[in-house]
């Protein structure tokens, strides 16, 4: 019998074939942690008794919540965090580089038929370059530290194919959006999203990775898509036979499949306050915002920052509408500088900050009010999630994000 | 009996021929300058009024800049206060363009003026040849409503600056020297008036950094004579003078200091006042957690040159949190066109947009128990930049950024 | 965790998230009795102040669905909460709960009948009686159990470090 992606990366990482229910302990290729929770993850550690980590070189510290430091206990994080990694010999740590899932496979600390998990729900980003990696608590970080292991429950998959060419104001954001309102919040929870399709085949690495990123949206344990060749180029590497075998067998058994046609999809959005309540951008043309956000994990990066500059060049951010971009990481923000696209934006009215996780998460970097209404390209909308529970907070892709910007109010791009 | 640059200016504010310390005039005020430190108390003030009204709508600006982007819902709230009143009135507005001072400068600050900004450091129009000082809300709402206020004419500190700082010296060396000299109160309720063949070696830059830092010895307003520098400057950015105004010859000044620029060397304000100067050969090997290029003082062009020169090809030290924020979009983009923004991060160092932030404590940048920061901010007050217990130093540009690399205080020919 | 026991019950609804149960703003304070307060704040800011040790939670389908944040189980149980039904959690504070010792149910019909207020008796593993109804609730797997008689993940790492008996 054929197998998903999933169980072939199970399988090949325990050494003997798997099924859907198994559970099954496995060998972890690398960790994530960031920095809001390293205080929590270094006083589990040694509360269970650990003395050193179980394998230095495959532990990545990365500050990007708490960066810039808004409140004065901020920096803690920081200090406690530094003192983890000299204690126990780590070498891989970024302080000011961007944003975790930006940078795991940025930096190269991912690869295809990985294994890795990070301390951060948005850890299914990974999936774009085919990994399995999924988010988990402090506690069993902690146990990953000290022993590389981690059990896991192999999940069943849902396929979802996409053929066929987008529409130019569609993007993968708009995909990702629709599958989770068709899917709803919690229609993938403990299985695994698969992805395949022409479109899918088109797609760069970039905007794979906000699919993948945006999965645990609907719940999911994990989003894979095949490598290929943008694959090899984003990660520096040659295929191998066994990398390019991460593919969905024919014969394989999925517990749903899903199509889209590509031509058929349109801009949308997730309207407040759940990631499932999608919507149409038509359906609400004229609705009136406050502020565009166009940043994180999900669209911070370049090609998503050059698609809000194609849309706002020689244009002004509206009067009383506050633009706000953030590279998802310093190497974008580098590129974003040279090809002139921050110099579009910023001259268009765009206030640009410093790669980190900010506004998304809620902590600095444009926090909202009552009555406030927000367009963003980041991953959830929940009530309070970027200020007070009376912040209306609307999802879209960046493309659409820069059209609202422009206009005031929101309309297609 | 001679006029000084300050009594001038309010004779002509009050509509008299002369003026002089000690008097208390009527003054029209020319610009009314607020930020969002305090403008949602002004509202609060101004909408409990009896039939409030707005004396000259065109004579306000309302800036957002000490805590953009909103750091938390309460900083939101206080933005949309001032933006959805902005709006209704036809407020100039600005969110998210820069510093304050800085967006003053380059906007609409003319020789001559009279200019209230609700924010301390509005003492930096000086730099060309107006007249601004810091009032607090209540001061700036009755000037809103009814267009004037009062004024004790103050008495004026001469500063006759002669020859040229030396190479690796700046105009923060020198006025954190002068506040070193005088006192941190030691130009109260008064003026300090900048003249004398030596002005001319300082760009305008150094001009507003000069005067900007004046009210950190408590006086109430800094003023340069107004020269071919500062003409062409308002010329570039589009502005005709409303009057310049030079002190007379017998003018009467309560004192005098001759300022020898070559004798300037870089110094440094230790924690916890601006005027506990030492020169920075006295401070070296202080380890720090944060550096800070930016602000009103320092967050211009040439001041981000400096740093950039100074880091180029080099890294922020471990651990070490490098920020720079540059004091307004119009200088986030000519740094970004030079490259000195790529020069920056490629070094390690967090740039942000233009704000306030880390001089006053505030949305980025904040410093934690026991840290150490050395800035180019305005003030090294306890807890200034974040815990009760923490320690600002205060430096120019080029030795904030020569400690950022070294991980300790140092100048930057040492590294 | 088999005994049987009653609690009083707080009702919720579908979708609670990570950032309802604790929102980011209060993730950088020292510790989760910091926190506390705060718990379920964007939702109903007083309920914290209202939970009693040994209440229960009821709600309906994925609950704890969002971040990673461990201090979600950790608060709920800080507050005292002695379980928490609903009818599907999301994985990741699923996993997290074990790991803290938390107990979970899940259940497909309390959600939709059970009243704030009123009291249910609840045995784990076994069954969940409310309104003199009796309501079926599953078991979990064994690797889970292990980790729960342990006392929590801390707890069986220490004993495999041959730090406790």
């Amino acid at each position: 019998m054929g197998h998903t992606i999933i169980e072939k990366i199970i399988g090949n990482n325990v050494g003997h074939e798997v099924k859907p229910g198994d559970i099954v302990t496995v060998n972890v290729d690398r960790v994530m942690i960031h920095d809001i929770f390293i205080p929590f993850v270094a006083k589990k550690f040694e509360e269970m008794g650990f003395s050193r980590l179980w394998d230095p070189d495959k532990v990545v510290l990365i500050y990007d919540h708490l960066v810039p430091a808004s409140q004065v206990d901020d920096t803690r994080h920081f200090r406690e965090g530094n003192a983890f990694v000299e204690k126990y010999g780590m070498k891989n740590i970024h302080r000011a580089d961007g944003i975790c899932h930006q940078l795991m496979t940025e930096a190269g600390y991912v690869k295809p038929g990985n294994i890795a998990f990070g301390t951060d729900s948005h850890t299914t980003t990974y999936g774009c370059v085919g990994a399995f990696s999924s988010g988990i608590g402090y506690t069993e970080m902690a146990g990953i530290l000290g022993t590389g292991e981690l059990w896991v429950r192999v999940p069943e998959t849902i396929k979802v194919t996409v053929d066929g060419k987008l529409p130019a104001n569609v993007t993968s954001k708009d995909i990702i959006l629709r599958l989770i309102g068709d899917l709803t919040a919690a229609g993938a929870t403990y299985k695994a999203l698969e992805f395949a399709g022409s479109a899918i085949e088109e797609m760069s690495v970039a905007s794979r990775m906000t699919i993948a990123n945006m999965a645990i949206e609907a719940g999911a344990k994990c989003a894979l898509f095949t490598p290929d060749e943008k694959t090899a180029e984003y990660c520096e590497i040659e295929l191998t036979d066994k990398e390019r075998d991460l593919v969905g067998d024919a014969d394989a058994v999925y517990v749903r499949e899903i199509h889209y046609q590509a031509e058929d999809l349109v801009p949308v959005l997730a309207c407040p306050p759940q990631v499932d309540n999608i919507k149409p951008v038509k359906d609400l043309e004229g609705t009136e915002i406050d502020q565009v956000f166009i940043g994180s994990c999900t669209n911070g990066r370049l090609e998503d920052l050059q698609a809000a500059a194609e849309i706002l060049k020689d244009k002004k951010v509206a009067p009383f509408v506050k633009l706000i971009v953030t590279p998802a990481s310093v190497k974008i923000y580098n590129q974003a500088l040279e090809d002139g696209t921050i110099e579009t934006l910023v001259k268009a009215g765009a206030i640009v900050t410093h790669p980190g996780c900010g506004l998304c998460c809620g902590r600095t970097g444009g926090i909202l009010t009552d009555h406030e209404r927000v367009v963003a390209t980041n991953n959830r909308n929940f009530l309070g999630r970027m200020g007070t529970s009376k912040v209306e907070i609307f999802l879209a892709s960046p493309k659409t994000a820069a059209a609202c910007a422009a206009a005031g109010k929101i309309v297609e791009a | 009996m001679g006029m000084t640059m300050a009594e001038k200016i309010i004779a002509l504010a009050a509509g008299k021929e002369t003026a002089k310390a000690g008097d208390i005039e009527t003054v029209t005020l020319d610009k009314l300058m607020s930020n969002d430190g305090t403008t949602h108390l002004t509202i609060d003030m101004y909408n409990k009024l009896k039939n409030p009204r707005i004396a000259d709508v065109n004579k306000l600006v309302w800036i957002v800049d000490h805590n953009i982007p909103a750091d938390c819902p309460k900083t939101a709230a206080s933005h949309k206060k001032m933006r959805d009143f902005a709006k209704a009135n036809g407020i100039r507005f600005y969110e998210g363009e820069g510093v304050c001072h800085q967006v003053m400068m380059e906007n609409h600050v003319c020789p001559g003026d009279l200019i209230f900004g609700a924010d301390s450091h509005t003492c930096a129009y000086g730099a060309l040849g107006a007249f601004g000082t810091g009032v607090g809300c209540t001061d700036y709402l009755y000037a809103m409503v009814t267009g004037q206020s009062w004024l004790l004419v103050p008495e004026t500190l001469r500063f006759n600056l002669k020859g040229k700082l030396p190479e690796g010296v700046y105009a923060r060396d020198l006025i954190l020297t002068i506040i070193g000299r005088i006192g941190a109160n030691g130009a109260n309720y008064k003026a300090m008036e900048f003249g004398g063949e030596g002005l001319a070696t300082l760009s305008m830059s150094d001009r507003i950094s000069v005067c900007n830092l004046c009210v950190e010895a408590g006086a109430k307003t800094a003023l340069m004579e107004v020269d071919d520098i500062a003409m062409d400057y308002l010329k570039e950015h589009g502005r005709e003078p409303k009057a310049i105004v030079k002190a007379d010859e017998d003018a009467v000044y309560s004192a005098v200091y001759d300022i020898d620029l070559s004798e300037i060397c870089p110094i440094v304000a230790k924690p916890h006042f601006v005027d506990n100067v030492v020169p920075a050969e006295e401070s070296l090997g202080v380890k720090i957690d944060e550096a800070f290029l930016g602000s009103c003082n320092n967050g211009r062009i040439e001041d981000l040159r400096v740093g950039a020169k100074i880091i180029a090809g080099k890294k922020v030290a471990d651990k070490v949190r490098f920020l720079v924020v540059p004091a307004s979009r119009s200088v986030y983009l000519q740094a970004a066109e030079e490259g000195l923004l790529k020069i920056f991060i490629d070094a390690g160092a967090i740039v942000m947009n233009p704000n306030c932030s880390v001089c006053w404590g505030s949305c980025q940048g904040v410093i934690g128990e026991g840290e150490t920061l050395i800035s180019t901010g305005t003030r090294n007050f306890k807890g200034r930049a974040g815990h009760k217990d923490s320690f600002v130093y205060l430096a120019s540009a080029a030795t904030v950024t020569a400690s950022a690399i070294a991980g300790e205080i140092t100048t930057a020919d040492r590294v | 965790m088999s005994e049987k026991f009653t609690a009083r019950i707080w009702v919720l609804g579908d979708d609670i998230d990570t950032d309802i149960i604790i929102p980011t703003e209060y993730l950088a304070l020292k510790t989760v009795e910091d926190m506390k307060p705060y718990a379920f704040s964007p939702l109903r800011p007083e309920l914290a102040g209202q939970i009693q040790p040994g209440d229960m939670i009821v709600a309906g389908k994925n609950f704890g669905c969002g971040s990673s944040r461990e201090q979600a189980p950790e608060i709920i149980k800080a507050l005292g909460i002695r379980c928490v039904i609903a009818k599907s959690f999301a994985r990741i504070f699923f996993r997290n709960s074990i790991n803290n010792g938390l107990l979970l149910i899940e259940n497909g019909e309390l959600g939709d009948v059970v009243e704030e207020g009123k009291l249910a008796e609840v045995t784990p593993g076994e069954k969940v009686v409310y309104e003199g109804k009796e309501y079926e609730i599953a078991s979990l797997p064994e690797n889970l159990m292990e980790i729960l008689r342990a006392g929590g993940l801390v707890k069986a790492m220490r004993r495999r470090n041959g730090l406790d008996a």
